[in-house]
């Protein structure tokens, strides 16, 4: 017996084994943590189907609600009675249910717990609808009629319905176009011309009567805007509510009006589909629990790109000097240890250090500098999109030199010789062979800095990262790219979402979905950066063997 | 220990067996050369003559001094850490260690072929111009014109000329050193350092080495090292012997394997040692 088990020792087989589970245990925690953000994430979009409750307290009237049925679990039945909740006397768990009931200005809050033996009934009308707003979440209720201008509408409900909306979402994206883009131009131009007539760099006339100019833009804008949020207030939607209650909604708070459990499988596909899109193409609405997170996948993005382009030249020719112009020896070497130290700096005094060298002092001092007419306002002195960058490009420039040095040592002294022999001089050699043949090496570097910057967050929250930004960094007013912005990030999202929401329950599904919607960003960057890398490879392979 | 070498004196002794009827003209004069790995001294008092337009060859077991007595030629051996050479050599009567030669001129002056093919990484043709390019030649009909003339001088055109922008690394090994030959000779230099140029190949290869060698010298000043004294004895007109960083011997090759002056050259190519 023991004899057998020492040979199956000494044969390997436990380093096998061993070896075996511990990537088994990896890739199953990994897979793990994906299904369960997967799964949870992308189920939010599915259209839930309408649960009508009667809900019977031993003394009092029955109360219908109506709502999705969201979770429901097991708990001890002390705690539903000291809720308040109605449980026999004899049982000691009990089972409850949480309904998302809507109605957020009618009864106050958008969810609610029902101990499942108070649930007299639970049914799926077919004509129960969901009213999904602008603002103060989603309604529940059964729909009654349309009015125009406080007048009935005639005709199917139903048909009008689809008309109307589609005038309302027209006008709706009018009314944000002007709102956003072109008074936001004149508004912008209008400062710009204030602080020229603080730097009393223009002649008064010339901008008294720019001034007047986009006075009278302003102006027209404004009326504009003013009939066209008339005509979006012209319909409404009236409904009744599970108790009874008669409501009316106006038309343009409505984004859509859907009857989940009379929807056939096709209609419901193409429902998520649009929710999803939803998600990822649009601005947040209500405190960031509902609508999209496009700005946020656009922050991330953006501050990733420009940090590489900050990050990979920096790395590239500071390792270019450590490994080919510093002469080896003890000063060498412990700027190569301090260096692969600094990696391991904890991303939070990074972040600090960000807030007080980059905001502080270098925006300070570009604020006094070049933007003094603009003060006390600060343009560049207050966290932004370049500090952000900037930040993470010096918490991933050790990884960059780290990986480069280790490609350039990886050159054969043969091909350096080859070069030198032909008359090239050092710095020759380096650019026309050294350095392309240790780009395989550098794109190792950014995809491992990558990699690592997209999902910071803690040394974000003090350079530049808020809530909610209120323009993105890019848009169409000179010069186009906003470095002074503020900006929104994904991994800040998942903070905000999930931590500091005022609605929990509402906003739970959405911290899977950006989850989810992070890790498949940060993956494809990683994927681009590392079939560019391969390319690379391919071309100088054989070289080095 | 010296050996100058006194063609004349050699034409005299053996009028019948002397390589070229006219006296070839010094190209490379070694005068009192010692090289230093930081306390190690690997070469000792080098002298010798390297005459112009002919192949000597170095000769000795491995770790003798003829690779790092061939790197002196284009100072490539400053490359390396703690390395202290004195002594004077003389190209074309100019010392190459004088602070005032540029050394990139002198590469250009001096080619040089390593023991493994070292094409970089780029089209057959970049490798040829490569050398052409630094010097800041960018006239694609003056480089077309010039990579032909290298590829044909190295005999490789014929074998790669509908390829000539492909990948360099898809060559064969002996096709790769030739195009390295190639590459060496595109920028014109007068001497040609070959060390171990076949020691890498198979013996097609080396045959093709060889010949291309023999080509060569009408145009090149040859110095190749080799641990094949077969070779030494086939391609080259002058061979050195060395050990443990002396020049032992230096003569005409035919005299030099038939009657060896010194006992220890006799040792070495009758194989009794090395």
């Amino acid at each position: 017996m023991r004899a057998s088990f020492n040979r199956w020792v000494g044969s390997g087989s436990p380093w096998v084994w061993i070896t075996a589970g511990a990537v088994s245990l990896s890739l199953v925690m990994v897979f793990g943590l994906l299904i369960l953000i997967a799964a949870n994430g992308l189920a939010h979009f599915w259209p839930a189907r309408v649960a009508l409750i009667e809900h019977q307290l031993p003394d009092a009237a029955p109360e219908r609600v109506l709502g999705e049925i969201v979770d429901r679990e097991t708990v001890a039945a002390a705690r539903v009675r000291d809720a308040g909740g109605q449980v026999p006397a004899d049982a000691t768990v009990v089972e409850r249910l949480l309904i998302k009931v809507g109605n957020r200005d009618i009864g106050g809050s958008d969810f609610r717990w029902f101990a499942a033996p108070e649930i007299a009934t639970t049914t799926y009308p077919p004509d129960a609808v969901v009213i999904e707003r602008d603002e103060w979440g989603n309604l529940y209720g059964y729909v009654k009629g349309l009015r125009e201008a406080g007048e009935p509408v005639a005709g199917d409900w139903q048909t009008e319905l689809v008309t109307r909306l589609e005038r309302r979402h027209a006008l709706h994206e009018t009314i944000e176009r002007i709102q956003k883009d072109e008074i936001g131009a004149v508004n912008y131009a209008l400062e710009r011309l204030r602080l020229r007539e603080r730097a009393k760099s223009t002649g008064e006339e010339d901008v008294a009567a720019e001034k007047a100019r986009l006075e009278a833009a302003y102006e027209e804008l404004t009326t504009t805007l003013a009939a066209r949020v008339a005509e979006i207030e012209r319909d409404s939607l009236l409904f009744v509510t599970a108790a009874g209650d008669e409501r009316e909604v106006p038309l343009a708070k409505v984004v859509r009006v859907y009857a989940p459990n009379a929807m056939p499988v096709t209609r419901k596909i193409a429902h998520y589909g649009t929710k999803l899109w939803e998600f990822v193409a649009d601005e947040p609405r209500e405190a960031n629990t509902e609508g999209g997170v496009f700005p946020a996948i656009f922050g991330t993005v953006l501050m990733v790109i420009i940090m590489s382009i900050v990050v990979t030249p920096f790395g590239v020719i500071a390792a270019v000097y450590l490994r080919e112009y510093a002469r080896p020896g003890p000063v060498t070497s412990a700027i190569r240890i301090a260096v692969n130290n600094l990696a391991g700096v904890p991303s939070v005094v990074y972040g600090v250090f960000g807030f007080g060298f980059f905001v502080y002092f270098v925006g300070g001092s570009i604020d006094q500098a070049f933007f003094a007419d603009k003060l006390p306002t600060p343009t560049f002195g207050t966290p932004g999109l370049l500090w952000s960058s900037l930040t993470l490009a010096l918490l991933t420039v050790p990884v960059v030199i780290v990986a480069t040095e280790e490609g350039l040592t990886r050159i054969p002294r043969a091909i350096r010789e080859g070069s030198l022999a032909l008359g090239a001089t050092k710095a020759e050699t380096l650019w026309r062979t050294v350095l392309p043949m240790a780009t395989p090496a550098m794109m190792t570097g950014l995809i491992l800095a990558v990699a690592r910057a997209a999902g910071e967050v803690a040394p974000l929250m003090m350079v530049g990262v808020v809530k909610l930004a209120p323009a993105l960094p890019l848009d169409g007013n000179f010069p186009y790219l906003h470095l002074d912005r503020k900006f929104m990030h994904l991994g800040f999202h998942i903070y905000d979402v999930g931590f500091q929401s005022p609605n929990v329950e509402a906003a739970r599904p959405l911290v899977y979905s950006t989850a989810l919607l992070l890790v498949i960003i940060i993956m494809s960057l990683n994927l681009a950066a590392i079939r560019i890398r391969n390319r690379l490879r391919e071309k100088y392979n054989g070289a080095e063997t | 220990m010296s050996h100058g070498l006194d063609f004349n004196a050699m034409r005299e002794g053996q009028p019948a067996q002397a390589v070229d009827p006219r006296t070839p003209r010094e190209c490379l004069r070694i005068e009192d050369l010692c090289l230093f790995y930081g306390e190690k001294q690997a070469l000792h008092n080098v002298n010798m003559s390297i005459p112009e337009k002919r192949v000597t060859a170095f000769i000795g077991p491995s770790g003798c001094g003829k690779s790092t007595l061939l790197r002196c030629f284009n100072r490539l051996n400053e490359l390396i850490e703690h390395v202290r050479i004195t002594g004077t050599v003389k190209l074309m009567g100019e010392n190459i260690f004088d602070p005032s030669v540029n050394i990139a001129n002198l590469r250009r002056r001096v080619g040089m072929v390593f023991q493994k093919p070292n094409p970089f990484p780029k089209s057959i043709y970049e490798n040829v111009a490569y050398g052409l390019r630094i010097q800041g030649i960018k006239n694609r009909r003056v480089l077309d014109r010039a990579v032909e003339k290298a590829l044909r001088g190295a005999a490789l055109w014929d074998e790669v000329r509908d390829r000539v922008h492909d990948s360099a690394l898809g060559l064969s090994g002996g096709q790769q050193q030739r195009l390295v030959i190639a590459r060496a000779i595109a920028i014109e230099p007068e001497v040609l350092l070959l060390d171990e140029p076949a020691s890498a190949l198979d013996p097609l290869s080396t045959l093709k080495i060889e010949e291309l060698i023999y080509e060569l010298k009408q145009n090149y000043t040859i110095v190749i090292v080799t641990h094949n004294m077969q070779q030494a004895a086939r391609v080259s007109d002058y061979t050195a012997f060395m050990y443990m960083g002396n020049l032992i011997e230096f003569g005409e090759t035919k005299q030099l394997f038939t009657t060896p002056k010194h006992k220890q050259t006799e040792d070495y190519i009758t194989g009794r040692y090395g």
